[in-house]
């Protein structure tokens, strides 16, 4: 009796001591490093590195850079991200699962190739403005390379992130309450602003909040528009001061991010305190509302929705295909001059660049893959467990990923400078490195649909599975996770192409060898060989689109809101 | 105050008929119950009236206005009506002063003649000194008052209450139910009152719309319906009566008319211009069952007694209709038990109109 009890409480410890141990070491570990790094530099209290940093007008004039572009890509984001959000799910709108999937899609391409794909479309080498022969003369300033530049395409990069958060607080808006306002004498107008409008702040408030966090950590599109203007916000003057001093400024950098970490929580916690006063709280449970008749505005309304949507998606990916088709700088566009010259380049001859495609591949499946299998034991865990720091443990998976990237790859630099103790390892300036931080701030990509697929689960399926006698481990194997797997499967798909053009975390942790493409796109990008970043964006973008058609196959296996781009 | 009119409604969802021709006039100032199991169309019924739905076919007028047919439809904040919900549907963030105000506001009231309106709404319903309350600190029957209050203050033609005691507890039930009684009273208004629950009906309605697949099975008033049912739907969805063939064996007198059931021969009540004829149906109520010894009986065997406290409910299966069962009261001292013969008989009955009787796609 004792032997039988000990054994089955024995997987469980093993369970839950795996578990702790990966928590520790991809997201507690790193963020005590960046903590010690700053109060304490070598193991001695000192205030150094925080008063060097507080001297330096450049700090404050990159925090002020990141204060507006955080502000300003946050309003715009939350303005366009609810009206389309208000109009998709309470209008009688035709083609909205259309609409949503190309609305949703720039949030599936990387900032970088974002930043590219319009700094193509507008600048003076436009092959797409060269085709009416409308480009500004060759030497003339792009207009996205300004504050207003980086504000609009963040707006353009995070809209979808608000609307996906919006319309799931509107999906759960019920009808009665609707109903009641407009048997009151109410207008659709007048109940959208004083009826659904106010309930929705809680949602308004919290995509606000992740929006603002996504704005001020940003790294592809302040990177691309705002350093050929020299305007720097905080992690485009990180990576500066990285690649100009390397290691020896790591404590100066360290700074930086924690910075950057306090301005993303402040971000976080003014919204806690707004939601706080606003208990808002939907308890009935409904039909949504009949959607509003828009009658002889629906055609209009159409029509702006798809206008948006040639705007934000159709015309910067076309700028992008062009220019990738183009032979040289400048050169336009006609039947004769189209070649396919770029891609044979990035994809044959350029070692950097084909180091890089083989790179981000295997490192994208490595996470995706780890996260896959570890999102499982920690997600049975948070779900079903009862033990009472469960909550403590889903928290600290979630802060790699709330967190900017920038800050986790300063900490993962710092844990990983000198060799590992005792074994002697060497990861810096290795590929091993950027896994390690795709790791830790990947993971929660995979945990998140898990969790909703376990609270999907009855859970009497796996109790009839251990009354029939089935330890843990079996449990696991034969009942839980073929039943999640779907769940874990899309989430891991979500890494992948999360992954795939990543360029935040692998800017600062890439070394000669291990280049990512998001590194190698960067640099041409630098170097004035659009065409060739653009012929590697249009690649991505291509493996993207292909891997969400794949993962539509998953659909009728998910829980709803998995994948963000199916309505 | 206005009245009623549905005229020959039809609501269709894709190939499915949620409500099929439904008639109904209800009077200025009446109180009519729409009752039925669920899934009988009585809520679309309700979203009809309101403007919430379309109608597919058919015409709808409050106070002689149409307000919906197949060529269009006034738009619900335009219909005057009121509503109380099930899940009262107050809004979260306002106060219960301002859920009450709402519609005063909205229609741009003076404020001073609007905070004088609320809080008599709120007095009406005994709420006084709660208006700055949030929904969210009441109690249910608290809520459901507040529900009531924000419709009567836009003084509606037309209230229409969607199973509005559904969510409450028994005993909240009995005390909304005379307040809704007195509210009725008070104000006089049109009231359409969606429930399934028919002890509430009949305590309530003038009239009761007892409706059944999307049909409108009978519209009558509470006797009317328990004793004169029209079909052998209403015949046992109302206080579960006992359906049993029977052939007419003389036409309709007086009122009467004279039936064999089970074997037997007895005077039952009927419709004026019953002619004999064979595969008839009676409703027979279990106060229409005694025990009997003499000639007039019929015997069977007692299937199930189940005590109940003063009373047993014995269902009984007769030997001449194996597959009937009759159930009926029997008081203390209780003599029958599971498994006994017994001899009953039948007092009267009603018996359901040859127009009323189930075609074999019913049920």
């Amino acid at each position: 009796m004792s032997a039988r009890i000990r054994e089955s409480r024995g997987q469980e410890m093993v369970l839950t001591a795996v578990v702790a141990v990966v928590i520790v070491l991809l997201s507690l570990l790193p963020m005590l490093c960046l903590i010690k790094e700053i109060v304490a530099p070598g193991g001695v209290l000192s205030t150094v590195a925080v008063e060097a940093g507080l001297r330096s007008p450049a700090t404050w004039i990159a925090t002020w850079h990141t204060l507006v572009v955080g502000i300003g890509g946050t309003l715009l984001a939350v303005l366009s991200g609810t009206l389309v959000a208000v109009l998709v799910s309470l209008t009688d709108m035709r083609g909205r699962s259309a609409l949503v999937l190309c609305y949703v899609m720039p949030l599936m391409i990387a900032p970088q190739v974002t930043a590219l794909a319009w700094l193509q479309l507008f600048g003076p080498a436009s092959p797409f403005l060269k085709l009416f022969g409308a480009a500004p003369p060759l030497g003339t300033k792009n207009p996205l390379y300004s504050t207003s530049g980086i504000i609009l395409l963040l707006g353009v990069q995070y809209g979808p992130l608000v609307f996906l958060l919006v319309r799931a607080g509107l999906r759960k808006l019920p009808r009665e309450l609707v109903e009641a306002a407009r048997a009151g004498g109410a207008n659709w107008f007048t109940v959208l602003v004083t009826i659904v409008l106010p309930l929705m702040t809680p949602s308004i408030m919290t995509a606000a909040a992740l929006a603002f966090v996504s704005c001020v950590g940003n790294f592809g599109i302040p990177a691309f528009l705002g350093i050929p203007a020299n305007y720097l916000v905080l992690p485009t003057l990180i990576y500066q001061k990285l690649a100009g001093g390397g290691p020896a400024v790591l404590g100066e950098t360290a700074f930086l991010s924690v910075l950057i970490g306090i301005i993303a929580m402040a971000g976080i916690l003014a919204q806690e305190v707004t939601s706080r006063r606003r208990d808002y709280r939907i308890s009935s449970t409904s039909l949504p509302a009949e959607p509003y008749e828009l009658g002889r505005w629906r055609q209009i309304v159409q029509a702006g929705m798809w206008l948006l949507i040639m705007l934000v998606l159709v015309l910067p990916l076309f700028g992008l295909v062009l220019t990738s088709l183009v032979p040289g700088y400048g050169i336009a566009l006609t039947a004769k001059t189209a070649t396919l010259d770029n891609y044979r380049f990035v994809l044959f001859e350029h070692d950097a660049a084909n180091r890089a495609f083989f790179n981000s591949f295997w490192l994208s499946i490595a996470a995706a893959f780890f996260a896959v299998i570890v999102a499982v034991p920690v997600g049975y865990l948070i779900a079903w467990g009862k033990q009472r720091w469960v909550r403590l443990l889903n928290l600290s998976v979630e802060l790699p990923y709330a967190l900017p990237g920038v800050v986790l790859a300063i900490a993962s630099l710092l844990l990983f400078l000198r060799p590992i103790p005792l074994t002697g390892i060497q990861l810096y300036n290795t590929v091993w490195i950027i896994l390690y931080a795709y790791l830790a701030r990947f993971l929660v990509l995979a945990l998140r649909p898990t969790i909703s697929g376990y609270h999907q689960i009855d859970r009497a399926l796996e109790e009839a599975a251990q009354v029939a006698g089935a330890g843990l481990f079996t449990r696991m194997r034969t009942i839980v996770f073929p039943l999640v797997a779907p769940a874990a499967i899309a989430g891991g798909l979500l890494i992948f192409m999360t992954a795939l053009s990543e360029l935040t975390v692998s800017a600062l942790l890439w070394s000669s060898g291990s280049e990512t493409i998001g590194v190698v796109m960067f640099s041409f990008e630098q170097g004035g060989d659009s065409n060739y970043a653009a012929a590697m964006s249009v690649i991505t973008v291509a493996v993207t689109f292909m891997l969400m058609l794949v993962t539509n196959l998953l659909a009728p296996h998910l829980p709803s809101g998995v994948l963000p781009w199916r309505d | 105050m206005a009245r009623l009119t549905l005229d020959h409604v039809t609501k269709s969802f894709a190939d499915f008929d949620a409500v099929k021709d439904v008639s109904i006039d209800v009077g200025d100032g009446e109180f009519l119950a729409v009752l039925g199991p669920s899934g009988c169309g009585k809520t679309t019924l309700l979203r009809l009236v309101a403007g919430f739905e379309k109608v597919t076919s058919g015409e709808i007028r409050i106070g002689g206005d149409v307000v919906s047919n197949s060529g269009g439809s006034v738009a619900p904040e335009k219909r005057r009506v009121g509503i109380v919900f099930q899940n009262y549907a107050l809004w979260p963030h306002m106060s219960v002063a301002e859920n009450i105000g709402y519609s005063l506001k909205v229609a741009r009231l003076d404020k001073a003649v609007a905070r004088q309106k609320v809080e008599d709404a709120l007095a009406l319903v005994n709420l006084q000194g709660l208006g700055e309350r949030r929904p969210a600190n009441l109690s249910g029957g608290q809520r459901q008052r507040v529900a009531l209050a924000r419709c009567l203050v836009a003084a509606p033609s037309l209230v229409l209450f969607d199973e509005p005691l559904a969510n409450l507890d028994v005993h909240l039930r009995a005390s909304m139910e005379d307040e809704f009684a007195a509210f009725h009273k008070r104000t006089g208004t049109t009231i359409v009152y969606i429930t399934h629950d028919q002890a509430e009906a009949m305590a309530l309605a003038d009239r009761i719309a007892v409706m059944d697949h999307g049909r409108l099975a009978q519209l009558a008033t509470p006797r009317e319906l328990y004793h004169e049912p029209a079909n052998e739907m209403v015949a046992s969805f109302i206080s579960q009566g006992i359906l049993l063939p029977a052939d007419v064996l003389t036409g309709e007198e007086g009122g009467h008319c004279k039936v064999r059931v089970l074997g037997r021969e007895l005077v039952v009540r009927c419709r004026p211009g019953e002619r004999p004829r064979a595969a008839a149906r009676l409703c027979c109520r279990s106060a229409d069952i005694e025990i009997s010894a003499d000639a007039s009986g019929f015997d069977g065997l007692v299937k199930r007694a189940v005590y109940q406290g003063g009373a047993a409910r014995i269902e009984f299966v007769p030997a001449a209709g194996p597959d009937l069962t009759l159930h009926f009261e029997q008081p203390d001292p209780v003599v029958l038990e599971s498994g006994a013969q017994a001899r009953l008989r039948i007092k009267s009955g009603w018996l359901i109109p040859a127009t009323g009787t189930a075609r074999d796609d019913a049920g």
